[in-house]
This record gives C-alpha cells, structure tokens and sequence, in this order.
C-alpha cells in the first residue's frame, strides 16, 4: 500500500506514532497508553497522547487533567501540556465537553470528521513518540484514524488483550484489523495477569491465564509481556498521579518498564 | 472546529441536516434533502415482530469490560431456569440459535465463518445489521428478549433504541465498575438514557470486591475511590440493583460457554446475581400490571 508523502503540518514534527488498539473494551487499552507514555517520558522522550475515545474519554482524569481548557494557537488547537517541561502532552475530546457528564451522542460521520481534526489540527510540535488511544472494536474511529494517520507512516499497532478467551476472541479479530489495514503489530500486551492476594500472597489468575502468549505465538507477532493487576496502578490512574515515578516496587511496574524498553528498542534511532 | 460537540438529531428526524450540530458533519446534505425524513417502514415491522416478546431489556454501559455480556449470559441463564420462561418457534425468518430449549441467541458472531473475521463496518451498515436483527428473527413467544450492546453512546444504541421505539422497551440495565473511570463513563450512559426517555430498571457495580479463594480475606482490586456505584446511584436519583464480586470461575464459565451460576451456587457472586435477577423480574411485572391496568381501566 502506497504511503503518499507526509504534508508539511502539525504531525510533521512527530518522529514515531503507536496506536493502542483491542478488539475488547475494559481490557487496559488507555491505561496501557498512559503508562507507557509515562515510561517514554521517564526515558527522556518528548510524548504525546491523542485520545480518539469519542464515547469514552478515560485519558485525562488519568493524567489528572481533567477539567484543563483547550487553546486556539496560529497552528490549530495546542494540546494540553501536563508538566512545565512540556515533556508530555494530550488531546481528548475530553477537554472540549462542556459537562463532563454529558453523553457524546454522535453517529459514524460526524466522530470521523472530529477525528479527522484531531490528526491534522492539534499543533503537537516536536515529538518522539505519539500514542494513540482508541475505543474498542473495529469500526468508525479506527478507520478514520488509520486512514488519517497513514501519510505520516506509523510505527505500528501496540495490541491490549486480558487473558481469557472471550478477549482473545475479539483481539483475533482485532489483528485481522490490522492485516487488512496494513497496520503493523509491534506487540500484544496482555494485562490484567493474575492478582497476587495482599493478605496471603498467593497468585490467583482471576481472568484466566495464558491467552495473549498464546495468541501471539499463533497470530506470529511479537509477545511484549504481562502486566498484572495491581491495585496502586488502578488507585494512580484514577487520582491522576504517575505511577511509574511513585511506585517502582510495584508488581506492574516491572511489566510496564519492560514493554516500553522493548518498544524503545523496536523504534529506528535515526531520523528517516 | 466547534468548542463544543452537540449532538447528530438523526437522521430521520425533522432536523436531519439543518440542526446546529448538524454543521461541519459530512452527512449534512444527505440529510437535509430529506432522504431521511419519511420514517423507517422497518419501526413499524419491528413493532409487529416484537408482539410476541413479552419484555425487552438492554443491557447497556458507557464503559467498555464492565461485565455486559458475562451479566447478560447470565441474566438470560437466570431466567431460563423457570421451565415455565418458554419459547416456542414458528419457523419463518432467521431462527435464533438455541442453547436450551427455552434460551435462543443472535449474534453476528453466528454469521462469521471464521474466528478471525473481523467486522470493519461503519455505522450505517451496522444500523442495517441490528434492523435486520430485529425485524427478520423469529423469536417466537418469548418472555425475555435481552439486548446486549457494546460500550459507548454511538450507532448501534441508537439504532436498537430507534428501531424499538414503537414496541416498548421495558428499561436499560446498566453495568458498572466501582472504580472512577467506569463511572465517568457510566454517568454518560445514564445521561443518554435520560435523553432518548429509556427508562432504567438500574445499576448493578460489577467486580465489586474480591474474596481470594485461599484465605477468604477481601481485597479491593477496583476501588472505588470516588463513592463506587452507590454514591453515583444516589446522586443520580437511579436504583442500585446490587454488586457482583470477581470471582475466577466467572470468566472460566464464560470462556468455556457454561452457567456460572449453576457451576458455583454457592458463591456470593451467584447470590448477588440472583438477587439482581429477581429485583430485573419484579419491575418488569410490575410494569406490565401497570400497563394491563391502564388498558382494562
């Protein structure tokens, strides 16, 4: 499939771009998109965060940037910065909801337009790295932002599933996707692998076991690693804080400082 | 770009493409022309298909993996267990695929030749899909017709709402997490139904707690830092129905196509389930008394 040449624009600047995708819905995909982010970060990069989750906005509060107003620049809309660094920036439709309650009621056409947007109007500037978060399934959001990401040639698809079969039966579907879209998967991530019981240690697979190596092995793409679950990474997420500098001894935060490495090395140092 | 996403009115209604939020929507001429405007035949084929299904439940979240599916098998396998809840199929139309003799399912998975097929279809062609779902299924004399939805507020919960519209859905089920990114979603969903007046039989907060099946001792893996569902319910003004706790054989039930509740009766989750179940029964009862009430009176 043919790229055509990357117009000068707002993704000009932006030298890698993942999308965070699953076939399922709750299975870790914007915390997955977070964190790894946070890791980037940690690791020296300049990060960017586009949530094109229309319905379901996750990625502020995660970020504990709820609420912060959107600016019109000369380029476009500048997206939220999270630090005085300016070292990890975001754009959601989050940000444009006047109540934060209020459903997005929109069919097909008109999310594929504010997506559109999105790509080409949020002035991101110089980045490393841009993660795309997106919504479950395989449909409107995911075409439009494929197709509008293309001329800018993505790194590849990050793939979040959880362990057990009723997950795996989607993600499948999810790489089918990715096949047919000329998407390419940099990984499955499998989250949500087992709960260590705080009282009595013991390891409990409370969402099965197994399913995303499994997957990887037979889909033939690479097995980036498990996270488990992990109740201070769901408490950082849900105030806001980055559980990557707060929580180092965590049973998550080995998982997660694995995969970003991991997609440090996969990523070409030089500038194509 | 607008400061504000307002809402697409429909295209079929008298708004369709000359609404404010209707500008910038790559639609809006189609819908102005009016190729919308004369109402769908298929709400009127719908209305006299759905005659013989006595009570309609959607089982609906903002959140994506809050457990809407896993609580639909169930409710239904719930249900199912009172010999009495029959069926009885006619044969014309799409037959549903049934699991007992009293349990039918439809699915577009039924329709995938492979496990691997994905379904990349925009939204007017899975608004087609869920018409003919409910207009071409034979369902027969059906007590209860349960609606699982994927997450969010777009196509398909408009469309099954749409298509609906003239035979009476009893109410929505809506399925939580205790945690405050489900229920930033959630609070969304409930919204929605306000809008499109479907009523809410109630909240149920799935994976509420954890009793590890070693030591017996309760863990919080979702917790809820913002009040959980019952705080939610109680600003909201909507029934809380109950709270399921995680359970490991729940997700080894489903994946293996078997009624945990009849795998596990005596897990607290299987009470909490059946609890909910009887609270789902009692309100549709109580409103089709209501209804017979009104026509008799």
């Amino acid at each position: 499939m043919e790229a055509a040449a990357a117009e000068p624009g707002n993704l000009a600047g932006v030298r890698h771009i993942i999308l965070v995708l699953s076939g399922k819905g709750g299975v870790g995909k914007s915390t997955i998109s977070t964190e790894l982010a946070l890791a980037l970060r940690h690791a020296g990069k300049k990060v960017g965060i586009l949530d094109v989750d229309l319905c379901g906005p996750s990625i502020p509060r995660m970020l504990g940037a709820q609420g912060r107003a959107v600016h019109q620049c000369d380029r476009g809309w500048a997206p939220v910065f999270l630090d005085r660094e300016q070292s990890i920036s975001l754009m959601s439709v989050g940000f444009l909801l006047e109540k934060p309650d209020e459903a997005v009621v929109w069919r097909g056409p008109k999310k594929n337009a504010l997506i559109k947007q999105f790509v080409s109007d949020v002035a991101w500037g110089e980045l490393d790295f841009l993660v795309v978060d997106t919504p479950p399934g395989t449909s409107d959001e995911h075409m439009a932002t494929v197709e509008a990401l293309r001329p800018y040639q993505p790194l590849g698809a990050l793939v979040v599933t959880t362990p057990q079969a009723v997950s795996i039966g989607d993600v499948r579907r999810e790489l089918t996707f990715c096949r047919k879209t000329g998407l390419r998967v940099m990984g499955i991530v499998e989250n949500m692998s087992g709960f260590t019981c705080p009282h009595c240690a013991e390891c409990i697979s409370v969402f099965s076991r197994g399913g995303g190596e499994e997957l990887a092995r037979l889909a033939g793409v690479p097995f980036l690693g498990s996270v488990p679950l992990d109740p201070e990474l769901t408490r950082s997420l849900e105030e806001g804080h980055d559980f990557i500098q707060e929580f180092p001894g965590s049973p998550a935060f080995a998982a997660l400082s694995s995969i970003a490495q991991k997609i440090l090395d996969a990523t070409p140092m030089c500038l194509p | 770009m607008e400061e504000v996403p307002h809402d697409c009115p429909g295209a079929d209604s008298a708004q369709a493409g000359r609404g404010a939020s209707c500008q910038g929507c790559p639609n809006q001429r189609l819908c102005a022309s009016g190729a919308g405007a004369t109402p769908d035949p298929a709400i009127e084929e719908i209305k006299e298909k759905m005659k013989t299904v006595k009570h309609k439940i959607l089982v609906l979240s903002g959140k994506g993996g809050v457990g809407k599916s896993t609580f639909s098998a169930h409710l239904a396998h719930g249900l199912a267990e009172d010999e009495n809840t029959q069926v009885h199929q006619s044969g014309s139309g799409w037959s549903p695929v049934y699991m007992e003799d009293n349990l039918g399912v439809m699915s577009v998975g039924f329709l995938l030749s492979s496990p691997d097929d994905a379904v990349i279809w925009r939204g007017p062609k899975k608004n087609g899909m869920i018409k003919q779902f409910l207009r071409d299924v034979d369902w027969g004399e059906v007590d209860y017709l349960i609606v699982d939805t994927p997450p969010g507020t777009s196509d398909e919960h408009l469309s099954v709402i749409q298509y609906l519209a003239a035979a009476h859905i009893d109410g929505a089920v809506i399925i939580t997490t205790p945690q405050e990114v489900s229920l930033q979603d959630v609070r969304k969903e409930i919204n929605f139904c306000q809008k499109v007046k479907l009523p809410i039989i109630g909240v149920v907060e799935n994976m509420s707690g954890f009793i590890c099946p070693k030591c017996k001792k309760e863990s919080q893996i979702f917790p809820p830092t913002t009040g959980g569902a019952e705080l939610m319910c109680k600003d909201l003004e909507v029934p809380l129905l109950g709270r399921v706790p995680l359970d490991p054989l729940i997700g080894k039930n489903c994946d293996k196509g078997q009624s945990f509740l009849i795998d596990a009766p005596d897990s607290p989750a299987t009470l909490a389930y059946r609890s909910i179940i009887q609270k789902i029964q009692e309100f549709c009862n109580l409103r089709q008394s209501e209804e017979e009430n009104l026509i008799s009176s």
